[in-house]
């Protein structure tokens, strides 16, 4: 058959049969037993031409409301951030994006210098030694973190926080229960992870303390308390980070986390209905050799020219086999390089003041919903997100929004069943405040 | 500037006051950071990122971008991996406004297209591998492995058979079998080819028992072999209550050919971008979907996507035997929507030619390659093949030189010392996107490798001698890592 990705033409068909001394393709397939040879042609829709296609699912991608011609001030672990224009080109090379894994380092510099200086830039900003190639998200990344401490510590119990992100939180338990670990919530009060109640479940079982920074309710946990509680008793301390809020944030390294997770997505990714994303995953030098999935090296070929290459692979599937601390193969390195590009055209002072940004706009935000009427119940130090208490069904404030443009915040109502009527907003640089004035309005006027 | 120079590290190139950003001033009141947050939580050192311009940035990438090897660059035969044409209208779809910018969390009603394309998606998988139900959540291959024995696992429990605990994987699988086993809660346990390459059967009924979770396997396996008694083996583990797992990687071997949903899998993962073209991307993303018969449906990762009566698309999260979320919100969907437009793009007789070309070239080159090379297992292959170095290690050339050799034709090497069962091994799958004057050129260049242990041992011994850098000191990087740059 003809099809632009088929180069086989029938005098290719005739000498390459002619070279394998047979006369059909049907024979290479006779190894196939007869009941279990399909026959026939695949119940799936027909081929569609280049143009067609593209016009049915532009049609398609039209049916969804988008956040390019929509105002969103949704978040809750993806946000709608400015992406430099850039990060499309550069992610757009094919040399990039059509390579797989660097097993050839000769051939694969590129790739493995430009993830070398992403594991840099994620160690800068989590302030911790070393951090590895990616991870699937930062719900699969944290729940490896876990999984890491219980073989590190030897210990099957994990304290997760009540604030971290629930679908993060679902993720961890599904791990947990593959290796038997028991995950505990950490109750919260007032938006964060409730430290009496914390000290009095951290005990000599424990494998770690999960907690993220800023949480789920946007609000900024006392890591250093955290830390310090979980480390009397010898477990490991785990974040669950924004990347972007490290511009303004004191580094999890510093407040004593062992192991940093997170998602990269703030920088330079697309929302794409929540994948693909970029987890990263950092740790302290003490657990280098524990890390799941990739690490990149510096080493020198036989001139002594400064080179790349995967290193530590003892600890991976394809030489450890059953005993590798990750079963990670894939993971996500073309959005490492996106976010890599994106950290690049930030750089030392756009991430400071991108950063700062959210969280003064949020703070203006916040006023705003008060000077409005609303209670915007948790009042500690946030980053980009509040919590506003509604006196309505927030899914039906947001039908309201939507038909005027805006994709409203989380209904927490959703997942904790105490946050009914209470919408999760969020506020990053690109909201402007005229559109932060009309959201308020318009949740007023829809109360 | 030569390409062949060494390329600084962005953080080299960086000069104090420069910028690659533009952000909007900010319209709000300042407020200074010690206001907002608590005392000790502002960040006063700023973490050392690059301080470039926006040249400066594509200068660097595009000289980075030169000193890599993708598909379009040239033949990519890595064995196992299925490096095809990535078509670049998959690409525009991905990026298109009502794909590449919703959010995950938005209300069902807006987002009826993307879920209308999964959903689709999911419907095509389901005939594609013969099974049931196929959920899209899993990001890699690796991931729908696990996710897969979790409802293996899942499901023996809820039929009261938690002590199955043993996943049988033969000594040619795939390596993150045995750690996906181990990761989900299993014991690994080996079973041997026989002499034709294949499973052997007499060493399958040895390690079976009341304790077999399940056997994973590959096939065609990855000799590129078809596993032809698939249905005896099939009732080996069923008659003892265990599970026949699918590893999909090489469905490009048997699309419209044989479904494993027919050859008696239980479950199947897929690798999407593999088969069905969602780019490599230096080593993801991938997208690796979950297919199950019947009785594994109800133990699907939440929420499983429906259709309503009404006609509309639905997460349904209400189902109480599933094994929990494998991941946040809904799998990698950008890599999902270049699946979906490469199936729209082949139909059912496009599928049927990709498997037919694939099968095609890989026996020819295999056929071109034989007078040269060691061929351990000599009968039709589907859409690799594997050949052994062991004649060229006699002349002291080893497989991993033959490897560095085809650097300096331009060629990304194929798999080589995989699988584990191959003295010297080299896998190789051409995939059906490359012309027969590329196979050609290939095979060329191998056979004038193969005279060149011949005759000129050393030329192949010190290869490669075209490349950036030369062999690179794996042992230094793994003994004193250097993970990081530090100024």
């Amino acid at each position: 058959m003809k099809h632009r990705y088929l180069p086989m033409t029938e005098q290719d068909q005739k000498e390459m049969l002619e070279t394998i001394s047979i006369s059909s393709i049907d024979e290479l397939f006779s190894d196939i037993p007869e009941k279990v040879r399909f026959k026939g042609l695949y119940n799936i829709k027909e081929a569609k031409s280049e143009s067609a296609l593209a016009k049915e699912l532009t049609a398609l991608a039209a049916k969804n409301a988008d956040t390019v011609n929509n105002v969103s001030f949704l978040g809750a672990g993806v946000y709608n951030h400015y992406k430099p224009v850039i990060v499309d080109h550069v992610i757009s090379r094919s040399e990039f994006y059509t390579a797989y894994t660097p097993y050839q380092p000769e051939i694969s510099q590129g790739e493995l210098q430009a993830i070398f200086e992403f594991q840099t830039m994620i160690a800068e900003l989590t302030g911790m030694d070393l951090a590895n190639s990616s991870m699937y998200d930062g719900g699969t990344a944290l729940a490896e973190a876990g999984m890491l401490a219980a073989g590190h510590t030897k210990r099957k119990k994990l304290l997760v926080s009540g604030a971290i992100h629930p679908e993060y939180k679902d993720v961890v338990i599904t791990y947990a229960d593959g290796q038997s670990i028991e995950v505990i919530s950490v109750p919260t009060k007032d938006g964060v992870t409730h430290i009496d109640s914390l000290r009095g479940l951290v005990d000599d079982q424990t494998a770690a303390v999960i907690v993220q920074y800023p949480n789920f309710f946007g609000q900024i946990e006392d890591l250093k308390a955290i830390g310090e509680i979980v480390h009397e008793q010898k477990g490991l301390f785990i974040v669950s980070a924004n990347p972007l809020a490290l511009g303004v944030l004191t580094p999890p390294g510093k407040l004593g986390a062992d192991i940093v997770a997170g998602d990269a997505q703030p920088f330079g990714i697309a929302e794409a209905f929540g994948g693909p994303h970029c987890g990263f995953f950092a740790v302290t030098t003490k657990l280098m050799r524990k890390v799941p999935g990739r690490l990149i090296g510096e080493t020198v070929d036989e001139q002594g020219r400064r080179g790349y290459v995967l290193t530590l692979q003892a600890r991976e599937q394809h030489i450890r086999r059953d005993k590798a601390t990750s079963n990670i193969c894939s993971n996500q390195a073309l959005l490492a390089l996106a976010a890599a590009v994106a950290m690049t055209a930030l750089g030392k002072q756009g991430v400071r003041e991108m950063a700062k940004q959210n969280i003064v706009k949020t703070r203006y935000a916040k006023n705003a919903f008060e000077a409005a009427g609303f209670t915007v119940v948790f009042q500690g130090a946030h980053f980009n997100e509040i919590v506003v208490k509604t006196n309505k069904s927030v899914t039906e404030i947001n039908k309201g929004l939507l038909a005027k443009g805006i994709i409203g915040g989380f209904d927490l109502g959703r997942v904790y069943p105490e946050l009914e009527n209470h919408a999760l907003i969020a506020v990053t640089e690109l909201r402007t405040k005229e559109e932060i004035d009309a959201l308020v309005a318009e949740m007023g006027a829809l109360q | 500037m030569s390409h062949n120079e060494n390329q600084p590290l962005i953080f080299e190139l960086t000069k104090e006051g420069r910028v690659g950003y533009s952000l909007e001033p900010l319209d709000v009141p300042e407020i200074d950071l010690h206001e907002l947050l608590p005392a000790g939580y502002v960040r006063e050192e700023l973490a050392e990122l690059p301080e470039v311009s926006e040249l400066d940035i594509m200068r660097h990438y595009t000289a980075l971008s030169r000193r890599n090897h993708g598909v379009d660059s040239g033949f990519y035969p890595l064995g196992s991996c299925t490096m095809k044409y990535n078509p670049k209208i998959n690409e525009a779809v991905a990026r298109y406004n009502g794909f590449a910018h919703i959010h995950p969390l938005q209300a069902e009603e807006t987002v009826q297209g993307a879920m209308e394309l999964l959903y689709d998606l999911q419907q095509s998988l389901v005939e594609i591998t013969g099974m049931d139900e196929v959920t899209l959540q899993p990001a890699a291959g690796a991931h729908g492995e696990w996710t897969a024995l979790m409802m293996i696992r899942a499901f023996h429990e809820a039929n009261g058979e938690g002590r199955r605990n043993k996943v049988i994987v033969p000594d040619s699988a795939h390596g993150t079998n045995p750690a996906s086993a181990t990761v989900a809660g299993f014991e690994t346990i080996t079973v041997k080819s026989n002499e034709d390459g294949l499973v052997d059967l007499d060493d399958l009924r040895r390690v079976v028992g009341e304790d077999t979770a399940a056997l994973m396997l590959t096939n065609p396996n990855t000799l590129g072999l078809f596993e032809e008694n698939i249905l005896e083996m099939a009732e080996i583990i069923h008659s003892v209550g265990g599970k026949v797992y699918y590893d999909g990687a090489n469905l490009n071997a048997v699309m419209s050919k044989a479904r494993p949903g027919d050859m008696g899998f239980d479950c199947v993962h897929l690798n999407l971008h593999k088969t069905f073209t969602g780019p490599h991307g230096g080593g993801g993303p991938g997208s690796g979907p979950v297919g199950v018969k019947a009785d594994l449906i109800p133990f699907l990762p939440k929420p499983v996507l429906v259709k309503t009566e009404e006609g509309n698309f639905h997460f349904d999260y209400n189902r109480p035997q599933a094994i929990g979320r494998v991941k946040p919100y809904y799998g990698n969907f950008g890599i999902n929507v270049r699946a979906y437009t490469y199936i729209r793009s082949m139909g059912p007789d496009g599928l049927k030619a990709v498997t037919e070309y694939a099968v095609l070239n890989a026996n020819y080159m295999m056929r071109r390659l034989e007078p040269y090379f060691d061929l351990p297992y000599n009968r039709h292959c589907k859409h690799e093949f594997v050949l052994s170095g062991r004649r060229q290690k006699k002349l002291g050339v080893r497989t991993l030189d033959i490897a560095k050799r085809l650097l300096d034709f331009g060629y990304h090497p194929p798999t080589v010392y995989f699988p584990l069962n191959v003295e010297e091994g080299i896998m190789i799958e051409p995939t059906e996107t490359e012309s027969k004057e590329t196979l050609d050129a290939f095979c060329d260049a191998m056979i004038q490798i193969a005279k060149e242990a011949e005759e000129n041992p050393e030329l192949v011994q010190e290869a490669p001698h075209t490349t950036v850098v030369s062999r690179l000191d794996e042992t230094r990087a793994a003994r004193n890592p250097v993970l990081r740059y530090t100024k």
